[in-house]
């Protein structure tokens, strides 16, 4: 079960309390009228899919609604490291 | 040895010491004409279908860990054709029929149980879903039919059809030629068909990497050593971001749990193939008599192959909401597989970016009804180098031309 807790309200987390945002860190490309169709389908649907160390975004859902980046192992569930998206490093998991 | 009533006996007489192994344990070789990478029922159909039909035989297959320990032998083994767009239709039916001869075909029984498969329908929303599918079926010239209320209380006697205001049952759609098929048969019985057609079957051999020639593959490197091939099969379900990696592409496919569990066996009392998408279980007997119960996968990406609690609850809690005398029996075991979901539901079938190697994914969590017919399709493609008509539509240009195949929202959940 994955446990996280929120870097904004501070609150311990499951994830029956939290929702999934996918893989961080995908850009959009732009200017749009100059993407080309196999820039945007790597925007849109290619993903790294990682098997361990995966950059990924959740939502404190259940809890304050804000967005935050995680560094999660995919296979363990170990959370490494929770991110606010301005960068300010928040604090690695306690056990 | 063919398996036979005559054997059965002679075998049983004999203590049942003389039967051999269904297949041979290989050494890999240092070079095949075609190497199929997951010995799960895709990739053993695979290997079977490009010796039977294609006439290829210096085969390998590489898996690596035993056959069919991947989601082929993790899965709820419901088998029904009952996709709405045209092309997925063509393609699950093709599995359906195909699994209906196969018994026959490769001498193994793999337990076909037409049971009917039946999807409830809790509201006049779904009614009217089911019956707008149900009249694009019939379009395709695939079998199914909405059953009224008490059709459905007299198929499922322990439904709680009466008692329960959160899901009232107005009916159900019924594909009758839908059912179970045991799921270790077909992994052992694709596997043994296919090691008498010449095929090694290679268990414990990862591959770890490939050696790049030009535009192709020229060799592939195992935990068992190097081998070289001149086409290459990829049919490792939630893996195959990993293989893609390996061979220098990405492909549009994120890996999520999916779980199971069973209860312990108790005398017939579930007649059919059962899913409630108000609850999201799918539920099954067995033929030894245990309760198989399946529900929605974990949402977020995983390739954690093992059971959750908030799962189990959740699947439990709506077990007992649709069937209340189930409340008593026992959990026996839990499980989970990681499969392979893609933004549309459907399959991804055909070439890669890669000019030798011929790819078999994206199935999710319904890719077991599918086997027989993703076993012929990749090994039409590794012979000829083409697509088959059949699995046009389910290129991986697709994404590119955005020409989606969009089943999670044609046909609902995706099982
Ligand atoms: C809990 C659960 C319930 C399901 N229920 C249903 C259902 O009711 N009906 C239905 O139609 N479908 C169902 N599915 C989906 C179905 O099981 C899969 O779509 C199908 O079995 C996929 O078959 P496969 O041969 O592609 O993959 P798998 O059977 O997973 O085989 C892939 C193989 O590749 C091997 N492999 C991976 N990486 C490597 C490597 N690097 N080198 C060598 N080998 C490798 C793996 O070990 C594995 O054995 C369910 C799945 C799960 C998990
Ligand atoms: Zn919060």
């Amino acid at each position: 079960m994955i446990v996280i807790r929120c870097p904004y309200c501070d609150e311990l987390r499951h994830e029956e309390e939290l929702e999934y945002g996918g893989e961080a860190e995908i850009v959009r490309p732009a200017p749009p009228e100059s993407v080309s169709d196999e820039e945007w389908a790597a925007y849109l649907y290619m993903r790294t899919n990682t098997k361990g160390h995966h950059h990924e975004q959740w939502c404190c859902r259940a809890g304050c609604g804000q967005w935050f980046k995680v560094v999660r192992d995919t296979v363990s569930h170990e959370v490494h490291e929770i991110l606010r998206f301005d960068g300010t490093f928040s604090h690695p998991t306690e056990e | 040895m063919r398996y036979s009533l005559l054997n059965l006996l002679a075998q049983g007489f004999n203590g049942n010491k003389g039967w051999p192994t269904a297949w041979r344990a290989c050494e890999p070789k240092s070079r095949y004409d075609a190497v199929i990478i997951g010995g799960g029922g895709h990739g053993l159909a695979t290997a079977y279908y490009l010796a039977k039909e294609h006439g290829i035989t210096r085969i390998a297959v590489l898996e690596k860990g035993w056959i069919g320990g991947g989601n082929t032998g993790r899965n709820t083994t419901m088998v029904r054709s009952d996709y709405m767009f045209p092309e997925s239709a063509a393609i699950y039916d093709l599995g359906l029929r195909l699994y209906e001869g196969l018994a026959k075909e490769i001498n193994f029984n793999i337990m076909l149980s037409q049971r009917g498969w039946m999807t409830l329908i809790h509201d006049r929303h779904q009614m009217e879903t089911a019956n707008h599918k149900t009249n694009w079926l019939h379009c395709n010239g695939v079998d199914g039919e909405i059953v009224d209320r008490d059709t459905v209380r007299r198929m499922l006697p322990h439904l709680d059809i009466d008692g329960n205001p959160c899901f009232p049952v107005l009916g159900a759609f019924l594909q009758k030629r839908g059912g179970t098929v045991r799921h270790d048969a077909v992994a052992w019985g694709y596997a043994r068909a296919a090691d008498r057609l010449g095929v090694d079957i290679i268990e414990n051999c990862e591959v770890l990497g490939f050696e790049r020639q030009g535009d192709g593959i020229a060799a592939i490197n195992t935990s068992r050593g190097r081998i070289e091939t001149d086409s290459i099969g990829v049919a490792v379900a939630g893996h195959s971001s990993r293989i893609a990696e390996m061979a220098g592409f990405q492909l549009p496919v994120t890996s999520h749990c999916l779980q199971a569990m069973v209860s312990e066996p108790i005398k017939p009392t579930l007649d059919h193939a059962v899913i409630s998408p108000e609850t999201g279980v799918y539920i099954n007997q067995t033929q030894k008599g245990e309760i198989v119960m399946g529900g929605v996968l974990d949402l977020y990406h995983s390739y954690g192959q093992r059971g959750t609690y908030p799962t189990i609850e959740k699947v439990i809690a709506g077990t007992v909401e649709m069937f209340p005398a189930f409340a008593n029996l026992r959990l026996m075991r839990h499980w989970a597989g990681i499969v392979d979901v893609v933004p549309d539901s459907s399959p991804i079938l055909g070439a890669t970016p890669v000019s030798n190697m011929y790819i078999n994914c994206g199935w999710g969590t319904g890719g077991f009804k599918a086997v027989p017919a993703g076993g012929f399709l990749l090994a039409h493609s590794i012979a000829t180098g083409k697509t088959h008509p059949t699995a046009e539509r389910f290129g991986l240009e697709r994404f590119v031309t955005n020409r989606l195949v969009d089943e999670g929202a044609a046909a609902g959940i995706a099982h």
